[in-house]
This record gives C-alpha cells, sequence and structure tokens, in this order.
C-alpha cells in the first residue's frame, strides 16, 4: 500500500491553486468540474510529478471551520512538506508576504518553520539531515 | 503589596517553578517569546525527549499563567505564548541579592 493523495480543506479553490503553485511551487495535476462550483483539484512537487497528489478539498462541510479553527489557534500544521534548507525557503516566502507563526527552529536533528498557507490552514516545513 | 495577596501570588509562583517540565518550558520562551502551544509542544519532544501529550502542557502552561510568569496572546487565528518574568522580582525583594563588588548601592 502507498500514500497516493492527502488532502487539506481550504477556503477558497481558486485563491488556493494560486498559493500553491505561484507562491509554494507545486504544479496542477487534476481539475475536474465537480457539481456547480467545487473542483477535484490537486497538485504535486514539480520534483515529483508521480508523486502523492495534495487535494485542494472546498471546506463548506459545516464540521471543517470548528476543526480548522481549533488546529490554527493552537498552532498545528495539517501538512509537512519537504525543503532542502528551511531557513533560505522561509525568507523566500516572508518576503513574499506569507505569514509564519513558527520561525525556522532547530528541533532535534530536524529544523522546521510553520506558515499559514492563507487559505484557513498551517503547514509545516522541514528539513532532514542527509 | 497586602500580605496575604503576597502570600497568595507567591504561592502560585513557587509552585510554577518547583516542576522540571515548567522550568524546561520557561527555558524555551526565554529563547523566543511568542510561542504556539504546537511550538512548545514541538520543542519539549525534539529537544527535551518530554513527550508530553498537548492537553498536559496546556495544564503546565495555566499553572504558569496563573503565576504570571506566561502570557497568551492572541493574534487574528492564532494564539500565541509570552514569556513575563516581572513574577520573579518578588523572589529577589524577599531575599535580597548581594549587591555587585565594589558598590555600595545593588542596582534597580
Amino acid at each position: 500500500m502507498r500514500i497516493h493523495l492527502t488532502s487539506v480543506f481550504v477556503d477558497d479553490q481558486a485563491e488556493a491553486l494560486r498559493f500553491y503553485t505561484e507562491v509554494l511551487g507545486f504544479v496542477k495535476k487534476h481539475d475536474v468540474p465537480l457539481g456547480e462550483e467545487d473542483r477535484w483539484l490537486t497538485v504535486v512537487s514539480p520534483e515529483q510529478p508521480a508523486g502523492t497528489e495534495l487535494l485542494l478539498e472546498p471546506s463548506g462541510h459545516p464540521a471543517a471551520k470548528a476543526y480548522r479553527d481549533a488546529l490554527v489557534g493552537d498552532g498545528i500544521p495539517l501538512a509537512q512538506f519537504a525543503v532542502d534548507d528551511v531557513a533560505a525557503e522561509y525568507a523566500r516566502l516572508r518576503d513574499l508576504g506569507v505569514r509564519f507563526t513558527q520561525e525556522p527552529v532547530e528541533m532535534g536533528p530536524v529544523t522546521t518553520a510553520v506558515f499559514d498557507d492563507t487559505c484557513g490552514n498551517l503547514i509545516q516545513i522541514i528539513a532532514q539531515p542527509g | 503589596m497586602d500580605t496575604c495577596l503576597w502570600w497568595g501570588v507567591a504561592e502560585d509562583l513557587f509552585k510554577a517553578l518547583a516542576d522540571p517540565t515548567r522550568r524546561v518550558i520557561l527555558d524555551e520562551l526565554v529563547e523566543k517569546s511568542g510561542q504556539t502551544l504546537f511550538e512548545i509542544c514541538s520543542r519539549l519532544a525534539m529537544r527535551h525527549q518530554l513527550a508530553i501529550s498537548r492537553q498536559g502542557v496546556s495544564q503546565h502552561l495555566a499553572v504558569l499563567e496563573a503565576a504570571g510568569l506566561v502570557e497568551t496572546r492572541r493574534e487574528g487565528r492564532y494564539k500565541f505564548h509570552d514569556l513575563n518574568t516581572a513574577p520573579l522580582r518578588q523572589i529577589a525583594e524577599r531575599w535580597p541579592l548581594p549587591g555587585p563588588p565594589g558598590r555600595e548601592e545593588s542596582t534597580p
């Protein structure tokens, strides 16, 4: 078994696509209309086009808001993305106006930081040794 | 300060400082004030091998907050924890520190 797809709820799919592609640098993989406004919208890393897809899922479900507000309040990220250099990525994203709730910190063997994806979620970036 | 109130505040302070995990939380907040609950939990687990549940860390933070050593601040959707070392001054007021060598008056 392999992890093929995972998802984050987003406030606005069009805005989420813009952020996840133009700001974070992912590429769109699938974009299929579902009903009136919703889309089956996934992105992948350009470094791993056949890798795990991230579904940008509409947050219309009534439970989604309470769930996400509680997690964001405590600073808990919903996903973790790997980068080569957390400090460099932090500087790049900060210059693009991205808000960090945790600046880069060495956490034992790894370095992490946490930012707001502007669509209602916190995301952690991590660099692992070797 | 009113003596009874002083004793109540001091009790909260000494209780807060008596626990090693809470002292580590203060150490981490000295390094950087303004941390989310998640960041505090991560630091305890990854830097100090203190595997405490998020709820447990919340309880420690509540004790530190009651002692005035930690203050919480809402910023938009996020909640941050700041360090406030001012209550520690009570300890030095109760048991004054020796003045710096060569000077007669202690620093304010």
